[in-house]
């Protein structure tokens, strides 16, 4: 298969674009940002993304989604990274629906999937607990209750999990936090008793949440895929989460990078403009090739997960690795070649840099990426 | 899909019956490599077998036209040709600056007459070429060169002299930029010819790189007399040419670093630097660099792969094969600094059989070439910020 997108994804990331770059750009982060808006997002926005079939993308045809896969995924969070657009596309339609659809039952899936493709409900995933990314380390206790489990414990990170309507709750149903079995992924109702939801303001501006378990009840019906398997759920999940996350690193350092040369011809010093300076073309046409480079790997890894799921891992480490250190490197030199003006906030370039180490603690950064990368490779 | 799946699978067959174990092991030394000519020498048995199958089959160059002595085949089939290659880990079969290089300006610029007297000498291995580009006083800067090709009836007289030329005292023929308007702005005077190496006033002089080897020369023409009908393209638009040939050869490069089956790099560097209890290279800081080298690796890999689809696709920018030269040979030299630095002491021996005659430090000082040779990395990074970024004054 050509390492390009298809004319049905291109046509798909010109009316994503189109959408997100006329009701969604930086400006409206900064709104949401500087008016504290509770919700974070806009609901209004998201009912549009529901009705253009976004919000349902992965979700199976069956169930009242497109049934379209990990490209597709990529593609509209890659215009997402573009305006750091707030919106629950990544938690709800790519995380939980992940979930759903590979672990959840026929009574599940047709509770949740059509609500979700029609953008009535949002859901969470609640998996780190720690300030690293460490999915085996989940300590959450699910203990055995009756016919169903009591969870205990508490998570660090949950992104929007502040307005989710339904939590997927990584539990340590037996075994010790860092083994890989024993892990068992519950369907939370995030205002059952015991569940305490603090929104956490970020960095980033963008949704996030602790969220604390006290011996929360669940049945039995509430157990997403098998009792102690979850971690084989997880990684098909997190691997799709990691290509999305990489795909918004990569529009997000596109566009810093857009924002940047655009400045390099503009500003003018010494008589001229600042572009004309080799020490800055140099490390302009660096930063585009591994830009370039970024991008051919993180389409290869969606183009894997779509193709062969479960030989994506070491394609999807290295499109995650690369995309963090990639953008980092893109808001590092953007911020540097504005000068004076990259350090205002009145200027966008400092939203792309907040939300870029964000995204790379997100599901794992660079360093969590390399290393499963050598470990797989046997060094 | 169907028809490429089983051409997948005859291709794959075909290798598997085709290519010598021997031909499937990672190259050691210079040996290794086949380069073709008239004074061509196979180093072994199994080295013949598979360039005559693989010559047979048109495979020296699958996606030359067949009248030439090409495969034929189309862009996919080439793609798969190249991942079952390299799946079994098999060598190439020819290593050749005709159909790295002037091949493809050839089919570009040749006429029918050049097309069928050159090419298929080239996917036969039948002449060996060399490049005459750089000049003492013209290296990064080309276009400045001064070998002068003055008119004489039907033919050219040729004075002046090229460097760096790389394997000149082997070669057979060389394509040659030479001024043929002196009085034309610099870019303007610059003709592309071809001519046979052993015509009287050529001669060749080695130059001893650090490597300890002589891979190139100094070439000196002395009223070297090459009939017109030799130049490749049109007269004083030489430049065209040289650009276009650059193009694929900085796209070959970049590829260099290249190595199909070979083993992993970190568990090359356990073997001299032992593992600890779970199996973990013993030493974490040289650990945590090859592992990003190979996630590097891994993606410029895949931006290969997308080079050649978006070129297919005619979406491709010409000035991006300079993009991938700078980051191919930055990256293959620092793939020899983890491999010295993995050997430690082992990678350091110069004479022996032991150590293939010094394979590795050669190799790793012959990886500093990478980024000179076919436009230093700096010029790529000039022409990327000029022609793709578009920045002013680059
Ligand atoms: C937090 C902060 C506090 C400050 N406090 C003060 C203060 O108290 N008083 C005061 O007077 N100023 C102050 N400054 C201003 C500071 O000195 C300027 O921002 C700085 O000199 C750069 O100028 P500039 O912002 O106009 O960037 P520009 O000069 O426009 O530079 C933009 C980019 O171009 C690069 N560039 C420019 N020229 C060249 C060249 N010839 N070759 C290669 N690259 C080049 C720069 O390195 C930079 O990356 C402050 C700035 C900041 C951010
Ligand atoms: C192993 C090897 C094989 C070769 N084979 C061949 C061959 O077969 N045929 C052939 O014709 N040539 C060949 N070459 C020559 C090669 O193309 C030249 O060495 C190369 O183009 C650089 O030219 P130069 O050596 O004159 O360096 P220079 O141009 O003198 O460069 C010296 C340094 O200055 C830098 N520099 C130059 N201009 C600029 C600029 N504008 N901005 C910033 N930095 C700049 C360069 O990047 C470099 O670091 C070969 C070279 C090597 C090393």
């Amino acid at each position: 298969m050509p390492l390009l997108l298809t004319e049905e994804q291109s046509m798909l990331r010109d009316s994503a674009r189109g959408l997100i770059s006329d009701h969604a750009p930086v400006a409206h982060l900064r709104k949401l940002r500087d008016t504290r808006d509770a919700t974070g997002f806009s609901r209004e926005l998201w009912a549009t993304f529901a009705e253009m079939g976004f919000a349902g993308l992965l979700v199976p045809e069956e169930h009242g989604g497109s049934g379209l896969g990990a490209v597709e995924a990529g593609v509209v969070m890659e215009e997402i990274g573009r305006t750091l657009m707030p919106s629950p596309f990544f938690a709800t339609a790519v995380l939980s629906v992940s979930a759903l659809t590979r672990a959840g039952s026929a009574a599940q899936k047709s509770e949740v999937l059509p609500k979700i493709a029609s953008g009535a409900l949002l859901a969470a995933l609640a998996l780190d607990e720690g300030a690293k990314h460490r999915p085996l380390h989940t300590a959450l206790q699910a203990v055995r209750s009756g016919n169903g489990f009591k969870l205990s414990g508490a998570k660090a990170m949950v992104v929007d999990g502040h307005v989710a309507d339904l939590l997927i709750v990584a539990a340590r149903s037996a075994g010790a936090p860092g083994e890989r079995d024993g892990l068992t992924l519950f369907l939370v109702d995030p205002k059952a008793k015991g569940v305490a939801i603090e929104r956490t303001i970020m960095v980033d501006a963008h949704n996030a949440a602790r969220v604390t378990l006290d011996n929360v009840e669940v049945t039995a019906d509430h157990v997403l895929g098998d009792v102690d398997g979850g971690a084989g759920v997880l990684s098909g999940v997190l691997d799709l989460g990691r290509g999305a996350v990489a795909s918004e690193m990569v529009g997000l350092s596109e566009e810093v990078f857009g924002r940047t040369v655009a400045y390099l011809k503009e500003r003018k010093q010494f008589g001229k403009a600042i572009g004309e300076f080799q020490a800055l073309q140099h490390r302009a046409a660096h930063l585009y090739i591994e830009i370039e480079i970024t991008r051919a790997a993180v389409l290869k890894a969606l183009q894997t997960l779509d193709a062969d799921p479960a030989g994506a891992t070491a394609a999807v480490a290295v499109a995650k690795a690369r995309a963090g250190a990639t953008a980092t490197r893109a808001v590092q030199e953007g911020v540097q070649m504005h000068g004076g003006m990259g350090m205002t906030d009145q200027f966008d370039i400092g939203f792309f840099m907040k939300r870029a180490r964000l995204c790379e603690e997100l599901l794992g950064d660079a360093n969590f990426h390399a290393a499963q990368l050598a470990q797989m490779r046997g060094y | 899909m169907a028809d490429l799946d089983t051409f997948r699978r005859e291709t794959r067959a075909w290798l598997e019956a085709n290519c010598p174990p021997e031909m499937r092991q990672p190259m050691t030394s210079e040996e290794d490599t086949f380069w073709g000519g008239r004074n061509a020498k196979f180093s072994s048995e199994p080295q013949r077998i598979w360039f005559e199958r693989m010559r047979d089959k048109g495979w020296t160059v699958p996606h030359w036209p067949r009248e030439y002595g090409g495969g034929g085949l189309d862009g996919e089939e080439a793609k798969i040709v190249r991942q079952e290659m390299a799946a079994i880990g098999a060598r190439a079969p020819i290593t050749s600056f005709g159909i790295s290089m002037l091949g493809p300006a050839l089919l570009k610029y040749g006429t029918d007459e050049q097309k069928r007297e050159h090419l298929p000498k080239i996917t036969a291995g039948l002449i060996r070429w060399c490049q005459g580009y750089s000049e003492p006083n013209a290296g990064s800067d080309l276009a400045s060169l001064q070998t002068r090709a003055e008119s004489n009836g039907d033919d050219y007289i040729i004075n002046g002299q090229k460097i760096w030329t790389s394997y000149a005292n082997y070669a057979d023929w060389i394509f040659c930029l030479v001024r043929t308007d002196p009085t034309a702005k610099k870019h303007d005077g610059i003709s592309f010819i071809l001519f046979d190496m052993t015509s009287k006033g050529v001669t060749t002089k080695p130059i001893l790189l650090i490597s300890g080897r002589s891979p190139f020369c100094e070439t000196f023409f002395d009223n070297v007399r090459v009939p017109k009908a030799n130049v490749l393209g049109t007269v004083n638009r030489g430049w065209d040419v040289a650009k276009y040939l650059l193009q694929h050869e900085r796209a070959m490069i970049s590829g260099m670093g290249e190595r199909g089956g070979s083993r992993p790099l970190g568990q090359v560097a356990a073997d001299s630097v032992g593992s600890d209890g779970q199996g973990r290279l013993d030493d974490a800081l040289l650990r945590a660099e090859i592992a990003t080298f190979d996630v590097d690796e891994a993606a410029l890999a895949a931006a290969a792969e997308r080079m050649v689809d978006l070129a297919k696709a005619g979406q491709g920018h010409p000035a991006f094969s300079s993009a991938m030269k700078y980051y191919g040979t930055e990256l293959n030299k620092r793939r020899h600094e983890l491999l010295m630095s993995s050997g430690g002491i082992d990678a350091l021996e110069w004479e022996s059989e032991r150590s293939h005659e010094g394979a590795r430090p050669r190799a790793w000082l012959r990886t500093k070439a990478n980024s000179i040779e076919g436009g230093t990395s700096e010029v790529m990074l000039g022409i990327v910020a000029k022609r793709i970024l578009d920045l002013p004054g680059a």
